[in-house]
């Protein structure tokens, strides 16, 4: 069975600079593929040669089985982009942006208005769509370029950083979104720099760091290939909190760190040593509102794959403004 | 044969990708012109243009130039016509700079239409501007006593030529506009290559009274070209070998900067 998306060995230079220095990537139908990484890291330029706006100076990439390179025109019929900034025509209104695709996709006038009015509906523009765009709020502009690029109901959607600068609500809108289309069937690979969000969405992952994979796998692999995990208490009553430090400790021979909150932490081997925390908790009588493991973070993960964290090294590395302006 | 693994899902009623290239560029230059709907100041520059040169030229230079400014206004509309038109055609790569720099042309980039629709969108809305700076000129000369004599269907016909010039001149600014970084570079090497080309013409005064070198320039610039077929066609004069030129001209520019803007488009984005 052939993957939705398939790339092997992409390289890709600006100049000196190695955007993309051997990349492997694939996606099955229906699923989503989450591309974490900071700034600087590739993410961009692999999407935009899977998008056929760049080409590899080696390596090849498919979609659909359509070669990105040779048949471009093919694979662009397939794909919807968005991009990492709003690729939306401020001056015009919502209604004309979704119109104006619709026709250059060669929809009769009366159908491209048709999808135009159910994408807004869709996205909670209807109101909206008689604005000009440059009147729309961050989360307003996104969600008009995310119905930019499904007017015409790509089998495959790249979504390049498409929560960067939102605030949690319209993320989350987002979010359901996508959980949506890939219901539908849609393919999506998803580039984002918030671990939380290849968390919530990627049914694999793979991470990039300076134009190279260094992980790939679920959610849960990636956090398992890093090993601890934590078990974490809260007492219902705050007073209960020197006992619960007490039987955490007996049983983890590790001194537990306790939070604001009163919850207690402490790394464990294995989750089977809730049980044991269970038994001890319940036989001195100390109700508690929270008991649980935890896997780490994908922060962590981040942290423990390329040696820096995911944010901190943002600022350092080359933007991919930057990286478009050497281009020209 | 390929393999699609992907569950069938609805497609749009008409084939993705099926319009044609002349459909497509259609499209994105309405998009251009709903642009300035929405933006009428977009305009002020080919409108105000005409009314300032005309000013200038007639009220500080008519009486020394030609005695009295009435009979050097006759003289100069031809000129100040294509003058303003080749001013107007400069707005083209600024605007393609921009709309490169917002990412809109990612966007086009990604949607299976023809190369070239964008650019060709744009060199068609630009007609509008065109079409207003000349209707403004003609309405303010014709207040200050400015009278063709050719009759109506001669006018449009240098109306049309001057248009028709002018989308062939504004692929070479469509060329600066994707080869030079930003906006405001693309304006200074525009008005570089306007200047020399407007001035060193007949618009202003008769090839004649220049120095012989510079003759020689004036009588071939295209743009001296272009003058005399619009006086010709307003006033009264020889129009089949200017207009020949003209339109050779206009060719020449099409064979040489279309291919040169295409190829500068795919580089850029």
């Amino acid at each position: 069975m052939e993957n939705t998306i398939e790339a092997t060995g992409l390289e890709l230079s600006y100049g000196s600079t190695r955007a993309l220095a051997g990349v492997d990537l694939s996606a099955p139908a229906g699923t989503v593929l989450g591309v974490l990484g900071p700034n600087g890291a590739g993410k961009t330029t692999a999407v935009r040669v899977l998008a056929t706006l760049l080409r590899a100076d080696s390596g090849s990439a498919r979609i659909c089985g359509h070669d990105v390179a040779t048949e471009p025109q093919r694979v662009r019929e397939l794909i919807g982009l968005t991009g990492q900034y709003a690729s939306v025509d401020e001056d015009l209104t919502g209604r004309q942006n979704l119109v104006m695709i619709g026709r250059l996709l060669g929809l009769p006038r009366p159908d491209a208005h048709a999808r135009a009015t159910e994408l807004l509906a869709r996205f909670s523009l209807t109101e909206a769509g008689g604005r000009s765009a440059k009147t729309y709020s961050g989360g307003m502009r996104r969600r008009l370029d995310l119905a930019a690029s499904l007017v015409n109901r790509p089998r495959v959607l790249f979504l390049d950083e498409p929560t960067t600068g939102l605030d949690p609500r319209s993320r989350n809108e987002v979010w359901d979104t996508v959980r949506g289309l890939v219901d539908d069937g849609t393919t999506v690979l998803l580039t984002t720099q918030y671990l939380e969000e290849a968390d919530e969405l990627a049914d694999d992952i793979v991470v990039f760091d300076s134009g190279r994979v260094v992980a790939r796998g679920t959610s849960d692999e990636l956090k398992h290939r890093t090993g601890a995990q934590t078990l974490t208490v809260r007492p219902r009553d705050r007073a209960d909190t020197a006992r619960v430090v007490a039987v955490l400790e007996q049983v983890s021979g590790v001194v537990p760190t306790t939070d604001a909150r009163g919850t207690s932490s402490v790394p464990v081997p294995s989750e089977a040593l809730l049980g044991a925390v269970f038994d001890r908790l319940t036989t001195q009588g100390i109700a508690v509102s929270e008991l649980a493991v935890r896997l780490p973070s994908l922060d962590d993960v981040f942290f423990a794959l390329t040696g820096h964290a995911a944010e901190e090294s943002a600022a350092a590395e080359i933007t991919p403004t930057e990286e478009q302006e050497s281009l020209a | 044969m390929t393999t699609l693994t992907a569950p069938p899902t609805p497609r749009p009623a008409a084939r993705a990708g099926g319009g044609s290239a002349l459909q497509q560029s259609l499209t994105l230059a309405w998009r251009n012109v709903v642009k300035i709907r929405h933006q009428p100041e977009a305009l002020m520059d080919v409108s105000l243009q005409p009314i300032i040169f005309t000013v200038l030229f007639v009220f500080v230079f008519g009486g020394a130039i030609a005695g009295d400014w009435h009979d050097y206004l006759t003289y100069l509309v031809p000129g100040i016509l294509a003058q303003t038109l080749m001013f107007a055609t400069g707005g083209i790569g600024v605007a393609l700079n921009n709309d490169i720099t917002k990412g809109v042309f990612d966007r086009f980039r990604s949607l299976p239409i023809a190369r070239s629709a964008p650019l060709v969108g744009a060199v068609v809305a630009d007609v509008v501007r065109y079409a207003t700076s000349i209707a403004v000129l003609l309405a303010f000369t014709a207040a200050l006593g400015f009278r063709t004599t050719q009759g109506l269907s001669a006018t449009v016909l240098a109306v049309l030529v001057g248009i028709g010039f002018a989308m062939c001149l504004s692929w070479v600014f469509v060329w600066i506009g994707l080869t030079v970084r930003s906006a405001g570079a693309v304006q200074g090497v525009g008005f570089l290559a306007t200047f020399p080309l407007t001035f060193g013409s007949s618009a202003l005064v008769p090839a004649d009274t220049l120095p012989g070198w510079l003759q020689a320039f004036t009588r071939n610039n295209p743009v001296t070209h272009l003058i005399d077929t619009i006086r010709g066609l307003l006033l009264g004069g020889p129009v089949a070998e200017p207009l020949a030129w003209t339109a050779g001209w206009g060719a020449l520019l099409l064979v040489v900067f279309v291919p040169l803007a295409m190829r500068a488009y795919r580089r850029r984005v």
